[in-house]
């Protein structure tokens, strides 16, 4: 049966009708009149009505010729979305005219082009797409796009920021954002977070950020640098901190005026885009715990790197390190991040971390263990020498050993 | 008020019981279902909240009215609410006590209970919710009363968010369990329906699983009546008021039809042309009208006397058209069937009403505020107006002290609900509905106590509504004599907290005690509200009685009764066995309640009489 049949369901010595909407765990879920949902035995519906075709509507947005001019990239997370009252679900729009439709206000900032790049969950995103969507934007620079804003779903946005950081050295803002509330809820974060990107994407900032709320309150996002930036929780709204720095800027709200701090790399107009997409998909990513079974680091063999997210200032267990010794020594680029997250790794202070070192291990100085991961994904993208990755490694890039730029 | 002919009216009215169930936890999270005071707040926000777009791109009518201003609102959050009432989580699942409780009342009204329960989103964006809906499940369909009402559904749903004022909001209440039952619209009289809510309030606390005090539960009435309109009042937290409720809705709705025959009779229309006035009161003497940087007036044709006549007690047409402009943000407005008041002169009003040209018959409104909110508003008078002339507009009311409502929003539509995807939806079995235990109805408790223990049946009503029902169960299950138990959980803790004692502060299971000692007699039954008052004050029930009623040996009692009328002798021999009735009382408070007065009594007798 088509979702949207008008049915009636003999129900309780009375005569219900409802409208179908699905199957599930072998019962109908119908909607009464009244709204409200509920599951019966398909065996007492009868159908009244086919669904009824509803028109789109399709109203288009004036776009102000005089504002800045944005791209919109959208990678599938749902910065707008709206839902269908009479069958309850929840679709994602993408188009220009959609977004500036749920977002009222963007067309007050600037001029906006679309583009659905993927439609995926975050969870499933790949390097691959991280590579496509590096050339989008760059492309959208070439054209003209005075800001790009990356729609994302928030599980792995930060891991993509820090892979088009690498990728793409940008000179106009290329701005990450997606809300942790979906979008069809009127207390979503969707409209606020989307209005500080598009506020920084026309702002003056020249390079990859990640904008999400600052605090639980809705009166100010963080402009993150994108390879600062890590989700550090499930389901708040400011869930993205940079760590070990303060964020690079801020939106306010609902002024939406930007401020950037003197760290923020700033636009640079005259400058070209530089696109440098190839990664190396044959690395790793490896949390140490006590107990580690060697065997795993082991399985890491014929990859080109490993980064292991080791413990307090950059270690592993005795046995591990002699697993990591024969990666090295077979000429696998292995990187030492520290899982506190916070702060510096230091090999050369505990007999352990000399070993590391003695081992051929990389020290990862103070970068987060996913954008280690994703930088060494590039970095081997970049050479086969493994001296020129180790020092690449070493070698602040994108601001991701949260020193100053 | 004069009384109507209901049947001749087409009344029909229904209610929505809102009942807070008393779980241990709220229904979408782990959290205790306690109030709290709002100075232990530990934490606030402030968000924004917006109504979503559907399919057909539309915004629900009441969501959208709800949005003409943008406001952020401020919540409270305490060490008793956590993320999820701060919109930072998702829900729990649907919490398995307040389900079985919502199927339970379901039961006792003869319901089918839904095969799978799904929770809904509702709407709500008046900041009482964070999310900006409130989660709903319909649990049962179709029951009745014994009356023969019907009872269409029962919806288990979770408590907003506390108003503390205007914007400000605390969690503490937002997630606790609700019960919401709805009747169909089959009550044809106020007091039917006052039965009615009457009769599902005894049958809700006969669980003894539902809060009480104020507030704890809500009804809502619908009313309608012959060429009405469906007219839903929200918020009616005290029984007594509800047929009053009825009865002035029904008023409200005869004089609007009143009005609206009238207004049709003078071809009355509502002017397309809104006039600047600002000008006219420049040197007024009305405050409101002097500080104004716009004033807009509307000429209404043919509505005058009818704006401001009095459709409820203390509400005129006029009140109706204000409650609709406040909506914009202004704080009211004057029209010309109240002027020459506030400050205004009867020179003003006369030029006010040359200034848009307005006959005696017609009706001038104004609205003073900055230009945006008086644009709005004057659209919003001339809407309330060009309805009158239909009659009586379908919307949401809220109830004003002593009955009359205030207009609050239009009725939702159907068109603000979906499901909340994070909630698994819920099966409920046969076999588990079955299982249910049903709870013995607050009524039949009340003859059960009149016709086993002989309790006398105001006694008894009072018992079984009373927070002490189940110690007082307790406590003649395990011994004590029921007049006892009533007496002492009735009149004698109700005294001792008049008395200022903190009788909530006594353990049940000390009480239970006590009264057991009184049954054996080793306490004496004068010692029980003393004891109970040092119990109030935290002392264990040894401690109490020693304290207050060390028990005194039937040897020593007769030593004192001895003293006594060896005092007293003449008196004694003169009287006889009538000196038994005046030696009584003095030997009482020489024991103060330390022995029993039946003991006393007795040996009195036997003493007085060796003397007479």
């Amino acid at each position: 049966m088509e979702s949207g049949t008008r049915v009636t369901c003999r129900y309780a010595g009375t005569d219900q009708t409802a409208t179908y909407i699905t199957d599930r765990d072998g019962m109908a879920v119908i909607k009464l009149n009244s709204g409200y949902n509920i599951g019966v035995d398909p065996a007492c519906l009868t159908v009244v009505a086919l669904p009824e075709r509803a028109e789109a509507v399709g109203v288009t947005v004036e776009q102000d010729p005089s504002l800045p001019q944005l791209s919109i990239i959208s990678t599938g997370g749902t910065i707008a979305s709206r839902v269908d009252y009479r069958t309850g679900a929840v679709t994602s729009q993408f188009t220009a005219d959609d977004i500036m439709r749920a977002i009222p206000g963007l067309a007050d900032i600037a001029q906006f082009r679309s583009e659905v790049l993927a439609s995926i969950l975050s969870e499933n995103m790949t390097p691959a797409i991280w590579q496509t969507l590096a050339k989008s934007i760059f492309t959208e620079i070439k054209n003209g796009a005075e800001g790009v804003i990356v729609t994302h779903g928030t599980d792995t946005m930060a891991y993509s920021a820090a892979a088009v950081s690498f990728m793409l050295d940008t000179p106009v803002p290329v701005v990450f954002v997606g809300s942790q509330r979906s979008a069809d809820r009127p207390s979503s974060d969707n409209v606020m977070n989307g209005l500080a990107s598009a506020a920084a994407a026309t702002s003056d900032l020249g390079e990859v950020a990640v904008v999400m709320h600052a605090s639980t309150n809705d009166d100010a996002c963080a402009i993150h640098r994108g390879t600062r930036v890590r989700k550090m929780h499930t389901s708040r709204r400011d869930a993205f901190q940079s760590i070990g720095q303060a964020p690079i800027g801020t939106v306010a709200y609902p002024s939406l005026d930007v401020s950037l701090t003197k760290d923020a790399v700033r636009r640079r107009p005259e400058t070209e885009p530089v696109l440098s997409p190839k990664l190396e998909e044959k690395v790793g990513l490896s949390t140490f715990y006590p107990g580690m079974h060697p065997d795993l680091i082991r399985a890491f063999e014929g990859y080109r790197g490993l980064v292991v997210s080791g413990t307090g200032l950059g270690h592993t267990s005795a046995p591990v390190i002699e697993a990591l010794r024969s990666l090295t020594d077979a000429g696998t680029v292995v990187v030492m991040t520290s899982q506190c997250l916070s702060g510096r790794v230091c090999d050369r202070v505990y007999d352990t971390g000399r070993d590391l070192l003695a081992a051929g291990v990389v020290e990862g100085d103070e970068m987060l263990p996913e954008v280690a991961y994703v930088k060494l994904m590039w970095v081997l993208g970049q050479t086969t020498d493994t001296e020129e990755a180790a020092r690449l490694m070493t070698t602040s890039l994108r601001g991701e050993f949260g020193r100053c730029l | 008020m004069a009384d109507y002919d209901y049947a001749k009216l087409g009344l029909k009215a229904g209610i929505e019981i809102h009942q807070q169930l008393d779980t241990r936890e709220k229904l979408f999270c782990h959290c205790p279902t306690v109030l709290r005071d709002a100075e232990e707040h530990n934490a606030e926000f402030f968000r924004y909240l917006r109504a979503t777009v559907s399919e057909m791109g539309e915004i629900d009518r009441a969501a959208r009215e709800e949005m003409m201003v943008m406001r952020p609102f401020t919540y409270y959050a305490y060490d008793t609410t956590c993320l999820v009432e701060n919109d930072e989580e998702p829900p729990a699942p649907l919490n398995p006590e307040a389900l079985a409780l919502s199927l339970t009342i379901a039961r006792m009204m003869g319901m089918t209970p839904v095969e799978q329960v799904h929770v809904m989103r509702k709407l709500v964006i008046d900041g009482s919710n964070t999310s900006g809906f409130q989660r709903t499940g319909m649990v049962a369909l179709n029951g009745s009363l014994p009356t023969g009402e019907r009872i269409e559904s029962i919806c288990l749903e979770e408590e907003a968010a506390q108003r503390i004022e205007d914007q400000l909001f605390s969690l503490d209440r937002l997630g606790i369990p609700l019960a919401e039952i709805t009747t169909a619209p089959d009550m044809h009289t106020p007091e039917a329906v006052k039965a009615v809510a009457a009769y599902i309030g005894m049958l809700l606390r006969s669980t003894m699983q539902v809060k009480r005090g104020i507030g704890t539960i809500r009804q809502d009435v619908n009313v309608s009546i012959r060429e009405g309109a469906r007219v839903e009042i929200k918020g009616v937290q005290e029984l007594r008021l509800i047929d009053e409720v009825v009865r002035r809705e029904v008023q409200r709705q005869v004089n609007l039809l009143a009005i609206r025959d009238e207004l049709l009779a003078r071809h009355a229309s509502v002017d397309e042309e809104t006039h600047d006035v600002t000008a006219l009161f420049t040197e007024t003497g009305s405050a409101i009208l002097k500080r104004a940087k716009t004033i807009h007036a509307v000429c209404l044709r043919g509505y005058a006397g009818l704006v401001g006549r009095e459709i409820q007690p203390g509400r005129r047409l006029g009140s109706e058209m204000s409650d609709y402009a406040k909506k914009c943000g202004v704080g009211g407005l004057f029209h010309t069937d109240e002027l020459p008041a506030y400050g205004v002169t009867e020179a003003e009003a006369a030029s006010l009403k040359k200034a848009v040209g307005a006959g005696p018959n017609d009706c001038v409104v104004l609205v003073a505020d900055a230009r945006k909110k008086v644009v709005c508003a004057i659209a919003q008078v001339r809407r309330r107006a060009d309805m009158a002339r239909d009659g009586v507009p379908e919307e949401t009311r809220k109830m004003l002290e002593e009955g009359s409502s205030a207009y609050m929003r239009p009725l939702p539509g159907a068109a603000r609900m979906y499901p909340e995807t994070d909630v698994l939806p819920v099966t409920v079995t046969d076999a588990y509905y079955d299982a249910l235990v049903l709870p013995e109805l607050l009524s039949d408790k009340a003859d059960r106590y009149v016709r086993d223990m002989g309790l006398d049946a105001s006694i008894a009503r009072q018992m079984v509504y009373s927070r002490q029902c189940q110690l007082f169960d307790e406590a003649v299950s395990r011994g004590v004599k029921s007049t006892l138990a009533a007496h002492t959980l009735l009149g004698t803790l109700k005294e001792l907290s008049r008395d200022s004692a903190d009788v909530a502060a006594v353990p049940g299971e000390a009480l239970v005690d006590l009264l057991l000692r009184v049954e054996a007699g080793t306490v004496a039954k004068e010692a029980i509200p003393p004891v109970i008052r040092a119990l109030s004050e935290g002392q264990d029930i040894d401690t109490a009685i020693n304290a207050v009623a060390p028990s005194v040996s039937r040897e020593e009692v007769r030593a004192i009764i001895c003293k006594t009328i060896a005092e007293r002798e003449a008196f004694v021999r003169e009287q006889g066995m009538r000196a038994v009735g005046p030696l009584m009382g003095v030997v009482m408070k020489e024991l103060r309640g330390r022995a029993d007065g039946k003991v006393i009594s007795e040996l009195l007798k036997e003493e007085v009489g060796r003397i007479a």
